[in-house]
């Protein structure tokens, strides 16, 4: 039997965010998974009280409690509609932490995450031998639990995946540094897993985009993952040593501006970072303060600091209607909406139509999507719908992990919709000018 | 505990996927939104077809298994607690609107449907379903019926009650009772809806719903009445309806809930005002104009210091938006929020919000309070960290005080949260050692083992 009164001990340190929770109930109504199963365990009420469960010493071991804990997109739909103010996701990440500590990370993850995603360039290494073997893929790699940016991985299946890219971007690119010219402005660049090894694409169009507007771009060579399918999976260790990573190789230069093109990414450096990561030295965590409070996403960036704008209306001409899918690691975590949106109507060949629930969640949530790929299915379709109603031929979005999803719903459906990123629209309009 | 013959039987009846006995799912349906103590279930049950509820429904009476009915679990008086453990019957896979009938301006919906999916549906055919409980984004209409559920619109529209046309439900042998028609007017038999409405789960189980729906108002208008004195706004809201006004809301919020929202949403209220009321009138636009203008002066003649009429559907959406958030912005200032629902005769109302003044100095406690003040039904909301025993104790203490104060004016205990649990100590109180006796018997010749949700209400 497991040692419930330890557990207790540890979990202490988020009884106080617990007890905030007044068990309304009011979360079923924006949780994307209790919508498909109407279980309470699914939704974010079910989770606390057995959270809370567990604080009280209720149960005989945690297995129980922690597998209901993974069955959660960490959408945040749950934080951002809740009357109480609970910070759901801060308690779920937490949780799943303590829990793992204490009963200890699975082997296999540990191989993974401690030897691969700590270390960018073996990782690097591994993944460009995936694509070169898509679809026999090795077993420790299909079983990169955990993440939006490792689901990739995975060839089970009937998933239609959006394969490995066969060049990754930090090949193409595996350092920059271009100074500031007229605009005075510099970023920097965090790339993230799924642009770097899945969608290079996008990160050129954020190239071509900085470039267009003079401004200057920082990329470090083997930046490291964000350390979210870490963290998800409760291993707050590697977590940690990522965060001081990325610390040292953003340092390297000085920009006014950290920009990524994944709302995951973005979410994790601003809100994660800070909060959760642990063991830094009082001034690293001035600096992770500091990155942090300067991280952007990239639609936020075109639109707040360079001041792109909607092209004027009066264009004519055969335009392609595009529709727009709200990240809830944008829209829910951080508020952004409205400047993708502006971004999308910088290109006069394309027409905005809103569809059904533009900030219904996609249903991929990482590592929910592999362990929960059914469930996972269920949610999507509904994305899957709403794109279609809505009669657009593209769907734009913030978030590659989002574009994987959506790909693969959309493709498993048959449908003719393609899928691209906000930027890469922006992009299209720079060529033609 | 329950024989592994029956746990077979459950699952022949739903398959597997619909009998949840793992300790762990258990847990997650042992409380609801009250402040209670959880108590664990033995079973959960979710059945998918009505036909499957009138079996479980039985085959819980032929093994004498307490059952506990539950919707959305948001009832606030721990009316969804199995107090005596045994079966909690899921009704949210129950969910279908079985039909809208625009002609006949009624609709029939299963048990499992969402209160505010329902209004939706129902307004996307130019037709209006008035109640609204807070909680309607999850609260689902069986539970509302169970609970005869009001809100904001109360005053003018009246309450759950007063849309439920008939009922299909199951009595504790599984047998269908049908009561009420589809027709304005029924009188074959007993009216057994107007027991079953408010019943928590204690009579039968409710099958189907038949409600009433009502034309969609053409013209409404918003407006909000600042007070620095908060006797004033009170006498205004008995002044609004001596005038023979009905506004289809009239709210009230004190200078604590005001800032509290103010902090939290940023709406532009007026932090300094001792009492604001949320005013809505609706109708025939002609008459909304008019009615508009006379509370618009009453509240001036009153004494009231300032008025703002919404002129657009964003202003108002603005004046509703800071009513809405009230209990969102209570809620954010402590761990434990304790909503009550004690409500008087509205003449009643300055009296009343003067006690609720008293009491919470008297017991050294931050209450909140705002509330429908047009139907009398306050909601004074107390802060506080249920954690802290010797402050919960004050608590308890200052619910009583409410209660008795409430009483001694000819109110009631509950204006729409329900006895449940939570109250049903004091219902004596408001009523007679008779009525308990006289509802026994019924609850006994209806339930003889009294397993349908056993200990509500009534106690045992
Ligand atoms: C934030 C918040 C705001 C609220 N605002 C209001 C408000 O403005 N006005 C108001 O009146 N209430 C309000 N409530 C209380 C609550 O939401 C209502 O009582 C609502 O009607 C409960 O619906 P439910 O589906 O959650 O029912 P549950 O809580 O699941 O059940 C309530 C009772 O109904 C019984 N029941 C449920 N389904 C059936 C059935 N099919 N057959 C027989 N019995 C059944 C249950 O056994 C139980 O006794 C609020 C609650 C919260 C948390
Ligand atoms: S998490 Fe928030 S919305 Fe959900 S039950 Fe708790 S307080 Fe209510
Ligand atoms: S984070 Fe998303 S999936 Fe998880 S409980 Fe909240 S709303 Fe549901």
């Amino acid at each position: 039997m497991q040692d419930m009164k330890k557990l207790a001990q540890l979990l202490k340190q988020i009884e106080d965010q617990l007890v905030v929770c007044m068990r309304c109930g009011m979360c079923q109504s924006v949780c994307p998974v209790f919508a498909e199963t109407g279980r309470e365990s699914d939704v974010a009420r079910g989770k606390l009280a057995l959270l809370d469960g567990l604080l009280q010493e209720m149960f005989n071991d945690s297995d129980g409690v922690q597998e209901r804990l993974l069955r959660c997109l960490l959408c945040g739909s749950c934080a951002a509609n809740c009357p109480s103010g609970v910070k759901v996701l801060d308690i779920f990440i937490k949780a799943r932490a303590i829990i793992t500590s204490y009963k200890g990370l699975s082997p296999v993850k540990k191989i993974i995450f401690r030897k691969m995603l700590a270390r960018p360039e073996l990782f690097d290494r591994l993944m460009e031998w995936g694509s070169k073997l898509q679809g026999i893929f090795i077993k420790p790699v299909d079983e990169l639990l955990g993440t939006s940016c490792a689901r990739f991985t995975s060839p089970l299946g009937d998933r239609h995946f959006s394969s490995l890219a066969p060049k990754s971007f930090h090949r193409m690119v595996p350092y920059l540094n271009t100074p500031a010219v007229d605009s005075g402005m510099k970023v920097g660049f965090f790339v993230g897993c799924v642009i770097d090894k899945v969608f290079p694409k996008i990160a050129q169009a954020v190239l071509h985009a900085m470039k267009h507007h003079d401004v200057g771009v920082f990329i470090p060579k083997d930046a490291g993952c964000c350390g979210i399918p870490a963290l998800s999976s409760g291993d707050t260790n590697t977590f940690n040593n990522l965060v001081r990573y990325n610390l040292k190789v953003f340092s390297a230069e000085k920009f006014d501006v950290l920009v990524t093109a994944c709302a995951t990414c973005t979410s994790t450096i601003k809100k994660l970072w800070p909060t959760l990561a642990e063991e830094l030295s009082p001034q690293e965590l001035d600096r992770v303060k500091d990155l942090a409070g300067k991280t952007m996403d990239i639609s936020q960036f075109l639109v707040e600091k360079l001041g792109v704008r909607e092209a004027a209306a009066a264009e004519t001409g055969e335009k392609t209607l595009v529709t727009y899918h709200d990240p809830c690691h944008l829209k829910k975590s951080l508020g952004i909406a409205a400047q993708p949106r502006t971004v999308l109507q910088t290109n006069p060949a394309y027409q905005l139509r809103e569809m059904t629930e533009a900030d219904q969640c996609c249903g991929c949530g990482g590592s929910f999507n592999l362990q929960h790929y059914d469930l996972s299915s269920a949610i999507g379709k509904h994305k899957r719908d709403n794109i279609v109603e809505s009669g657009c031929s593209v769907v734009a979005t913030s978030c590659p992990a989002c574009m994987l999803q959506i790909s693969d719903m959309l493709s498993r459906a048959g449908d003719r919709v393609k899928v691209k990123h906000a930027i890469e629209v922006y992009a299209e309009s720079l060529d033609k000018k | 505990m329950i024989s592994q013959t029956v746990i077979k039987e459950f699952e022949s009846i739903l398959g597997k996927d619909g009998v949840f006995l793992d300790e762990t799912d258990r847990h997650t349906y042992s409380y609801d939104a009250a402040v209670l103590e959880p108590v664990l279930p033995s079973v959960v049950l979710r059945p998918e077809r009505s036909e499957q509820l009138g079996k479980l429904v039985r085959l819980c009476n032929e093994n004498a298994i307490p059952l506990t009915v539950r919707g959305a679990g948001t009832n606030l008086s721990g009316g969804t607690i199995p107090t005596k453990g045994g079966a909690v019957i899921l009704t949210n896979a129950l969910k279908k609107i079985l039909e809208i009938n625009s002609e006949d301006l009624y609709a029939v919906v299963q048990p499992g449907v969402v209160t505010a999916k329902f209004a939706a549906a129902v307004e996307a055919k130019g037709l209006f379903y008035p109640p609204d409980p807070g909680s309607q984004a999850v609260s689902t209409l069986g539970g509302n019926v169970a609970e005869n559920a009001g809100g904001l619109r109360g005053l003018k529209y009246g309450v759950t009650r007063d849309y439920v046309m008939g009922l299909e439900f199951f009595d504790v042998n599984g047998e269908i009772v049908k009561t009420g028609a589809r027709t304005v007017k029924c009188v074959t038999g007993y009216n057994l809806a107007a027991l079953m409405v408010g019943s928590e789960g204690t009579l039968g189980v409710f099958d189907k719903i038949i409600l009433k729906l009502i034309p969609m108002p053409a013209g409404r208008k918003a407006m909000m009445a600042i007070f620095n004195d908060m006797a004033r706004a009170s006498e205004t809201v008995a002044a609004i309806i001596a005038n023979r006004i009905v506004p289809a809301t009239l709210e009230f919020m004190d200078n604590f809930t005001i800032r509290a929202v103010e902090d939290y949403s940023h709406v532009g209220l007026p932090v300094d005002a001792a009492a604001l009321l949320l005013i809505e009138v609706d109708g025939h636009p002609a008459q909304v104009e008019e009615d508009a203008a006379k509370v618009e002066s009453l509240c001036k003649e009153m004494g009231a210091e300032n008025i703002r009429v919404a002129r657009n559907a964003e202003e108002r959406d603005k004046v509703w938006e800071a009513r809405r958030t009230a209990l969102s912005a209570l809620a954010k200032l402590k761990p434990t929020v304790v909503l009550e629902d004690a409500t008087v005769p509205r003449s009643k109302i300055p009296e009343m919000i003067q006690a609720l003044e008293e009491i919470s100095c008297r017991f050294d406690l931050t209450i909140g309070t705002f509330g429908h003040a047009g139907d009398g039904n306050l909601h004074p909301t107390i802060l506080t960290d249920k954690r802290n025993k010797e402050e919960w104790h004050r608590v308890e203490a200052a619910i009583d005080a409410i209660f008795d104060k409430a009483l001694s004016m000819g109110g009631t205990l509950s204006g729409e949260h329900g006895i449940g649990m939570a109250k049903s100590r004091f219902l004596e109180k408001e009523t007679s050692r008779g009525t308990i006796l006289f509802s026994r018997r019924i609850k006994a010749a209806l339930d003889p083992k009294g397993i349908l949700n056993p200990g509500k209400i009534i106690g045992e």
